[in-house]
């Protein structure tokens, strides 16, 4: 009698559930085990550490060390959250080079009954969760160390929180976007993810306000749903500073989570459109399991 | 009835083809254009990286141009900055195509048959090098002359042929570098990777590419200096800034003298340690070897 096997749908919630969960665990094994935690804890550290730190000393050395001014305030918080915004784009995107190419794995995550996106965005969080630890550890050298305004009894928890729900959702959809385009390129564009990240500093207000950038650039500024995001995170750590700079302030709490929520489920449908074109195609031209050494 | 027997085919000559065999300074050069060749060719299959490359990155300086912008700092400081962030294609070469690629070959099964070839591997390594120095000299010039453009950036160059000295002497000190930690990183596995990934931030700001490295201070400054491009970008800001000489770490013929120290000292290192990788690597049997 021969035995039967189970097969479990790919699509169905807890196969989903199943697939991030493990996919989640693969990537927390491939980022952190090559070395003993201690090792990774420093290298977690220095690398988002020291790019808060080329913000610090340009700032000091045209400031004269004016830490205090919220100028200082609102630019050492936007680039302590920007950290997320290149952790988890390329978290995700990478996946693709690593599994392709270095571990030569994906044609048989293809293979199996897996819903692929899911598995993507699942290896992102392994980058999510260390970048989390960065961007508190920077925050708290900020606030000890460089008069960052942030006064805990005056943070807006719940607005942080849900800020923070969408917007890390948001981060993982445009993830998925480079991660469907990474499909059809080389290995040596293996920094997509960081060079999006380094390209949308500049129009997210994330390090100076939007009203700095000439008008035609403020508008792809506006555009982009990182804005809003960084927007919220200042508000709800430091009200008082984010109302200094006039770039949304027009714009109520309500108002900013609205058009946040809606620019994610936009680029959520971007994301499911751009899978499916890049995948076909890439099927279509057998770069599933590419190896490209230039 | 004679039967006519078809003529036999015109016999061949049966001697063995001659091979030109390419041998000491010929193959030598031969080898380093052969590893030069695919990084250049390579760049013309994949176009993708005029935008992910030059596009991406000329995008992110610019956001370190809007910051010096939003806290009033002097123009000169625009300059400082599209030049330091020209010259970040060059680290991310060193550290990505220089640095790692030995590992990466190993990972690839390449590394075996460059050393089974009768070649030098210094030659790989200098393939390497020139072929990456060619390309990213394109995408930095292209970083360098738009940014410049984009953000009116004013150059007063005090002596050109000693601009064109220091950032000869740079790459050479750069590539050298690039070649001799190529060595080391062949024994390393994933964490090969990761040492490339950790030393990009940090390197930036240890070697002052958005502001002058003398902002650090002296002690750091020094220490920064065992990276060619701490020394490179200050004398070339020097040269190409009129206030750059207040700004600067070290008197410009100073930092060309230890320029030319390291470019020796990392080209000499470099040659051997990939002797001495190379040996050791064969004999513990980790050529192939693919630690995931």
């Amino acid at each position: 009698m021969s035995a039967r096997i189970s097969v479990t749908e790919s699509t169905g919630l807890p196969s989903l559930v199943r697939t991030f969960r493990l996919s989640a665990w693969l990537g927390w094994q491939i980022e952190s085990n090559w070395a003993d935690p201690f090792l990774f804890a420093i290298y977690s550290l220095v690398k988002p550490l020291a790019s808060v730190a080329i913000l610090v000393v340009m700032y000091s050395v045209i400031t004269g060390g004016d830490f205090e001014s919220p100028m200082f305030t609102y630019m050492y918080i936007g680039n302590a959250f920007y950290l997320f915004v290149g952790q988890v784009m390329t978290g995700i995107s990478w996946a693709v080079i690593d599994d392709r190419e270095h571990y030569k794995t994906i044609k048989y995550i293809y293979l199996a009954p897996i819903h692929f996106p899911t598995y993507l965005l699942g290896r992102g969080v392994a980058r999510f969760l260390i970048t989390s630890i960065s961007v508190a550890v920077t925050l708290l050298i900020g606030v000890l160390f460089l008069d960052v305004q942030i006064i805990l009894a005056q943070v807006n928890w719940p607005l942080l929180l849900i800020s923070l729900i969408i917007g890390v959702n948001m981060l993982a959809m445009m993830g998925l976007i480079l991660a469907s385009i990474m499909l059809l390129m080389a290995h040596h564009n293996w920094g997509l993810g960081e060079a999006v990240a380094g390209a949308l500093y500049l129009f997210s207000g994330a390090i100076f306000p939007l009203e700095v950038l000439p008008p035609a650039l403020r508008v792809i500024g506006y555009l982009m749903p990182t804005t809003y995001w960084l927007e919220l995170i200042r508000r709800s750590l430091a009200g008082q500073i984010a109302g200094t700079y006039p770039t949304l302030q027009n714009l109520s709490n309500t108002q900013l989570l609205g058009i946040l929520l809606l620019l994610s489920i936009l680029f959520a449908i971007i994301s499911a459109i751009t899978f499916r074109w890049c995948d076909h195609r890439a099927r279509e031209r057998g770069l599933i399991d590419v190896v490209t050494n230039y | 009835m004679a039967t006519t027997l078809p003529a036999e085919p015109r016999m061949q000559s049966t001697a063995a083809p001659r091979f030109s065999k390419v041998s000491g300074w010929k193959l030598f050069i031969k080898t380093i254009g052969a590893r030069a060749y695919p990084r250049v060719i390579g760049a013309q299959r994949e176009k993708s990286w005029m935008f992910f490359e030059i596009f991406l990155p000329l995008l992110a300086v610019s956001a370190y141009v809007f910051v010096y912008r939003a806290i009033q700092a002097p123009e000169e400081y625009i300059g400082f900055v599209i030049v330091g962030g020209a010259m970040t294609a060059f680290w991310m070469n060193i550290l990505w195509s220089m640095s790692s690629q030995l590992y990466w070959e190993k990972e690839t099964g390449n590394l075996a048959l460059y050393i089974m070839a009768p070649n030098s591997m210094m030659a790989i390594l200098l393939g390497m090098a020139f072929g990456g120095l060619f390309m990213t000299s394109v995408r930095a010039l292209v970083i360098f002359v738009v940014g410049s453009w984009l953000f009116q950036v004013q150059y007063q160059v005090t002596n050109f042929w000693q601009l064109i000295l220091v950032f000869s002497l740079t790459m050479i000190a750069l590539y050298g570098m690039g070649m001799m930690s190529a060595s080391v990183f062949l024994l390393l596995s994933r964490e090969a990777w990761h040492i490339s990934n950790l030393a990009q931030e940090p390197v930036y700001l240890m070697s002052g590419f958005y502001f002058p490295v003398k902002s650090l201070g002296f002690l750091t400054s020094l220490a920064a200096s065992i990276i060619p491009l701490t020394l490179g970008l200050d004398a070339l800001r020097q040269l190409a800034f009129p206030s750059g000489s207040e700004l600067g770490f070290l008197p410009v013929r100073i930092e060309i003298g230890i320029l030319i120290v390291l470019s020796i000292v990392f080209l000499v290192v470099a040659r051997w340690l990939l002797a001495y990788m190379e040996k050791l690597a064969i004999r513990e049997g980790r050529l192939t070897e693919s630690r995931r």
